[in-house]
C-alpha cells in the first residue's frame, strides 16, 4: 500500500490482534491521518462547529435561526474534518484538479460519522441527495464531488434537485454568499427525510437554500452531512 | 510442438543474435508470425523504453489558404504551438480559430494515455506505475475512465481527453548575424570547455557531459556555443531543476542575447505563451514540450527532483527534436553518469578549476562524539563554538547546515542568545524550504545584513554567497550524500576577493559520503594542479 496522498508506502504491522481479524484497509500514512483534524468533542447544536459548551449552538447559526425566513430550513450539520490548511489542499486537488480517487481516503471516516449521526431506522427512512453542479460545472470537472461521496456511502443518490450555473462559491465574500438568489429547483418533490451531502460547509447558505427548494415542496425534514466544515 | 519450440528458439537467437540462426536451425518465418513477433518484442520493449514514435511529425506546408488567420498569424501561432503537447484547456485560444486549426490538420490530436498488455502509459508524463492510475466515472461521456495521478496537477489528463501536437508549418524564428553579445572573458578552461560544448552543438545529434566544479563559471560557458545555434536558426532550451536559477539566469541571457526571443518558465511565471527561440525552463516545464528543441541543455543533473522522478527524464527526451544534442552540466555526476563515462559511452569535459583560477576548499572532518546529545538540545556540539572562538576570519558570514527542517528554526532559537552574550548584536536567521520569507532571508544574507543563516538542504546549490565559512552540523545524516557534501563545499569561497573559505562537517563518525566528497574534492584539485 502506498499513502494516497504523500504516496509513501505504508506497511501494515503485523501483530496476534489483527492476525485473523485484519485491520481495515488505510488510504493514508500515519503522518497525513495525523494532518487532518476530525470534528469531535463540543460542537454546534446546528451547524457541527467546535463550540465551548456542549449543546449549544454557535453565533453564526443563531443569526440564521433569527431569520424567519431561514427558520429551521435546516435542522442539523455535521461534517467530519475542520477544513485546514491539509484539508484545504486535499479538497482543492481533488475537487478542482480533479484526482477523483482521493475520494477513497475520506472513506473510513466519512461513513463512520454517517453511522454516528443518523440511527439505522432513519438511514433506511431517509435521501441521500447531493448537491448538484450546474451543467457546465459538471462538464469542466467531469464528476460531482457530492455524488462521489454518497457512493463512498455504498448508497444510492437521488438527484433531486438541479442547479442553475453562477458563479463559484468560493470566489464570493461572506455577504454576497448569504444574499444570493436561490439557485437549485427541485425536479421532484420527496415526502421523506433527506440527507443533503456536499463537501464543505462555508456559511451555510447553499445547503439552506438546496433545504428550502425541499422544503417548500413536502419534504418533512432536511439534514446534511459534509466532509469538511470550515 | 517441435515447431512452436523451434520458433520460439529461432526468435530469441533472432534477438540476441542479430539475425544468425543459432544451432543450425533452418526456420521459415511467415510474413503474419514476423509482424506477430515484432510487435510481441516492441511491446516489451516498450516497458522498458518509452517509444514516441506517437508524434506526429510535421508535415504542412504554410501556403494553406485561409480566411479566419492571415500567414503572419499563423506564424506567430506556429511559434507559440510548434514543439508542444497540451490540452485543449491549456491552448487559450477561441474556438473558431481553434476548429481551423484542428479542421486543417495543423493541430493533431495525440491519445494522452497509451494502452499496452503490461498497463498503460501517460504520455505526458511518461508514469506507468499501476498505482498512479485510478478510474473515474466521467460525467462527459458516461463511461469510467483511466486517468493519471502523477501529473495531475498540471490539469487532468484523461482516457478521453486527447494531447494536441501542432503539425503545422514549422516556427521561423528571426535572421541574426550575431546573436551573442556578450563580452566577458573567459579562463582557459573554460574557453576549452566552450569550444567542446560549441562543437556538439553545430555537428548536432551528440550528448556531452560537462564536469564543472562549483563556481566555474558554467554559464559563460554555454554563450558561445548558444550564440552560434541561434543563429543556424536552431530552437535551444536550458533546463534547470530550480525556479530560483531561471529567475536569476533570464536577465543575464537577455543582456547576452538582446536580438533573441526568450520565453522563462517555470510553476506561476508570466510567460504563457511560451513562444520564445531561446527556452530556459525549470525541468518540470518540460513536461509540455515534444519534439520541440534542437540544443537541449540540462543543468544540475544529478540534483533532486530529476535525479529522482523519472518524468523528467521521460519529458527531456521527449523534448528533444529526433537529432538533438544534449548538453549535461553537472559538479558532482551520479553512479549512472559515472558509469556510462567509463563504458566510453558518454562523452565528457572538464573544468576543474574555479573561473577565478583558485582551487576548491577542501573541507575538514571534525569529530564530536556528544554530537546527537548536543543535537537534541537544539545545540550544535561543543567543537564548534571552540572553531568559532578562534576563526581565522571572523569577518566572513557564516552558513550552517541542519539536517532537518525542525532543527533549523529550534536551533536559532537556541543559539541566539549565547552567541549574542559573546560576540554582541547579532544577527541570524533559519530558513527552510518551506519558509515563506526564503526569498528575502537568502537575499539579507547576500546583502550582509545578516552573519549567520542555519539552513536545510535547500541552499546547498545554486546559491552565490561572495564570502562564507560553511557549516555541516552532522554531516553522516543520510540527507547528505556525497553530492549534496560536494555542492556543499562548493558554496565557500566563490569570490575572487575571497577565494578560499572554510568547510567543516562536524560529524558524530565518518561516512562513506563523506569520504567520497574530500576525496572528490581533492581529485578536482588534483586536476586541476596539473591544468
Amino acid at each position: 500500500m502506498h499513502c494516497l496522498w504523500c504516496d509513501e508506502e505504508v506497511v501494515p504491522e503485523v501483530h496476534w490482534g489483527n492476525l485473523l481479524l485484519p485491520d481495515r484497509i488505510t488510504h493514508l500514512c500515519g503522518k497525513c491521518e495525523a494532518a487532518l483534524e476530525k470534528l469531535e468533542g463540543n460542537l454546534c447544536d446546528k451547524c457541527g462547529r467546535h463550540v465551548d459548551r456542549e449543546g449549544e449552538t454557535c453565533r453564526d447559526c443563531r443569526r440564521w435561526e433569527q431569520l424567519s425566513q431561514w427558520e429551521g430550513v435546516l435542522t442539523r450539520n455535521r461534517s467530519v474534518y475542520t477544513y485546514n490548511g491539509r484539508m484545504q489542499t486535499m479538497l482543492a486537488k481533488w475537487k478542482y484538479r480533479g484526482d477523483y480517487k482521493l475520494r477513497e481516503a475520506f472513506e473510513h471516516e466519512f461513513r463512520d460519522t454517517f453511522h454516528q449521526v443518523f440511527t439505522r431506522d432513519f438511514r433506511k427512512r431517509a435521501t441521500l441527495v447531493p448537491i448538484p453542479l450546474s451543467e457546465e460545472r459538471l462538464c469542466e470537472r467531469g464528476f460531482n464531488q457530492a455524488a462521489a461521496l454518497i457512493d463512498l456511502l455504498g448508497k444510492p443518490a437521488e438527484q433531486l434537485l438541479t442547479r442553475t450555473h453562477g458563479e463559484k462559491q468560493s470566489k464570493k465574500t461572506r455577504r454576497e454568499r448569504i444574499f444570493t438568489e436561490n439557485p437549485f429547483t427541485l425536479t421532484r418533490p420527496t415526502d421523506k427525510p433527506v440527507i443533503l451531502i456536499d463537501d464543505i460547509y462555508t456559511t451555510g447558505t447553499t445547503l439552506r437554500h438546496a433545504a428550502r427548494t425541499l422544503k417548500n415542496q413536502g419534504c418533512p425534514e432536511v439534514f446534511s452531512l459534509t466532509l469538511a466544515r470550515s | 510442438m517441435a515447431g512452436i519450440l523451434n520458433k520460439l528458439i529461432a526468435i530469441i537467437s533472432f534477438y540476441l543474435y542479430a539475425n544468425v540462426p543459432l544451432f543450425g536451425r533452418d526456420v521459415e518465418f511467415q510474413e503474419k508470425e514476423l509482424v506477430f513477433i515484432s510487435n510481441f518484442i516492441s511491446s516489451i520493449q516498450s516497458y522498458f523504453h518509452p517509444a514516441f514514435d506517437w508524434i506526429p511529425s510535421i508535415n504542412i506546408s504554410s501556403e494553406t489558404p485561409s480566411d479566419v488567420f492571415s500567414a503572419k498569424d499563423l506564424l506567430s501561432i506556429a511559434n507559440r504551438f510548434s514543439g508542444k503537447l497540451l490540452l485543449r484547456e491549456e491552448m487559450k485560444i477561441e474556438e473558431v480559430l481553434w476548429d481551423e486549426l484542428t479542421e486543417t490538420g495543423m493541430l493533431q490530436a495525440v491519445e494522452a494515455i497509451e494502452s499496452r498488455w503490461w498497463g498503460w502509459r501517460c504520455r505526458r508524463c511518461g508514469n506507468k506505475l499501476r498505482r498512479m492510475f485510478a478510474e473515474i466515472p466521467c460525467a462527459r461521456c458516461n463511461q469510467t475512465h483511466i486517468y493519471c495521478r502523477n501529473c495531475v496537477e498540471m490539469g487532468r489528463v484523461l482516457e478521453c481527453q486527447q494531447l494536441y501536437v501542432w503539425t503545422g508549418p514549422p516556427p521561423k524564428w528571426p535572421v541574426q548575424e550575431e546573436a551573442c553579445r556578450w563580452d566577458g572573458e573567459l579562463t582557459h578552461a573554460q574557453q576549452q570547455a566552450s569550444d567542446r560544448i560549441r562543437g556538439v552543438m553545430e555537428r548536432g545529434a551528440g550528448e556531452l557531459l560537462t564536469w564543472a566544479v562549483c563556481g566555474a563559471g558554467k554559464t559563460e560557458m554555454l554563450f558561445a556555443g548558444i550564440g552560434c545555434s541561434l543563429e543556424a536558426g536552431k530552437r535551444v532550451c536550458l533546463a534547470t531543476p530550480r525556479t530560483d536559477v531561471v529567475r536569476e539566469l533570464l536577465p543575464r541571457f537577455r543582456q547576452a542575447f538582446p536580438g533573441t526571443s526568450i520565453s522563462a518558465l517555470y510553476g506561476g511565471s508570466e510567460d504563457k505563451a511560451a513562444d520564445g527561440q531561446l527556452v530556459l525552463a525549470t525541468t518540470h516545464q518540460l513536461l509540455r514540450f515534444a519534439r520541440a528543441f534542437d540544443i537541449l541543455i540540462i543543468d544540475e543533473i544529478d540534483a533532486f527532483p530529476y535525479h529522482n522522478d523519472p518524468s523528467l527524464p521521460f519529458a527531456t527526451s521527449r523534448a528533444a527534436k529526433i537529432g538533438a544534442s544534449r548538453i549535461y552540466l553537472t559538479a558532482t555526476p551520479r553512479k549512472e553518469q559515472r558509469c556510462r563515462l567509463e563504458h566510453g559511452q558518454l562523452d565528457c569535459v572538464f573544468v576543474p578549476i574555479r573561473f577565478h583560477g583558485c582551487l576548491l576548499p577542501v573541507p575538514r572532518l571534525i569529530f564530536s562524539n556528544k554530537m546527537k546529545k548536543d543535537l537534541q538540545k537544539n545545540m550544535p556540539p561543543v567543537a564548534f563554538f571552540d572553531w568559532l572562538r578562534q576563526r581565522r576570519h571572523p569577518e566572513r558570514q557564516l552558513l550552517v547546515f541542519v539536517p532537518y527542517v525542525e532543527l533549523a528554526g529550534k536551533m536559532e532559537k537556541a543559539i541566539g542568545p549565547l552567541l549574542r552574550k559573546e560576540w554582541g548584536e547579532l544577527a541570524i536567521a533559519s530558513v527552510h524550504a518551506a519558509d515563506e520569507d526564503r526569498e528575502k532571508k537568502v537575499q539579507q544574507f547576500r546583502n550582509r545584513e545578516l552573519q549567520l543563516l542555519i539552513t536545510t538542504t535547500i541552499l546547498e546549490r545554486g546559491v552565490t554567497f561572495p564570502s562564507v565559512d560553511v557549516v555541516v552540523l552532522d554531516s553522516g545524516h543520510e540527507v547528505f550524500d556525497e553530492a549534496a557534501l560536494v555542492q556543499i563545499a562548493g558554496r565557500a569561497g566563490r569570490s575572487p576577493d575571497d577565494p578560499d573559505g572554510e568547510v567543516l562537517f562536524f560529524h558524530a563518525g565518518k561516512t562513506r559520503s563523506m569520504v567520497a566528497a574530500v576525496r572528490s574534492i581533492k581529485e578536482m584539485n588534483n586536476r586541476a594542479v596539473k591544468f
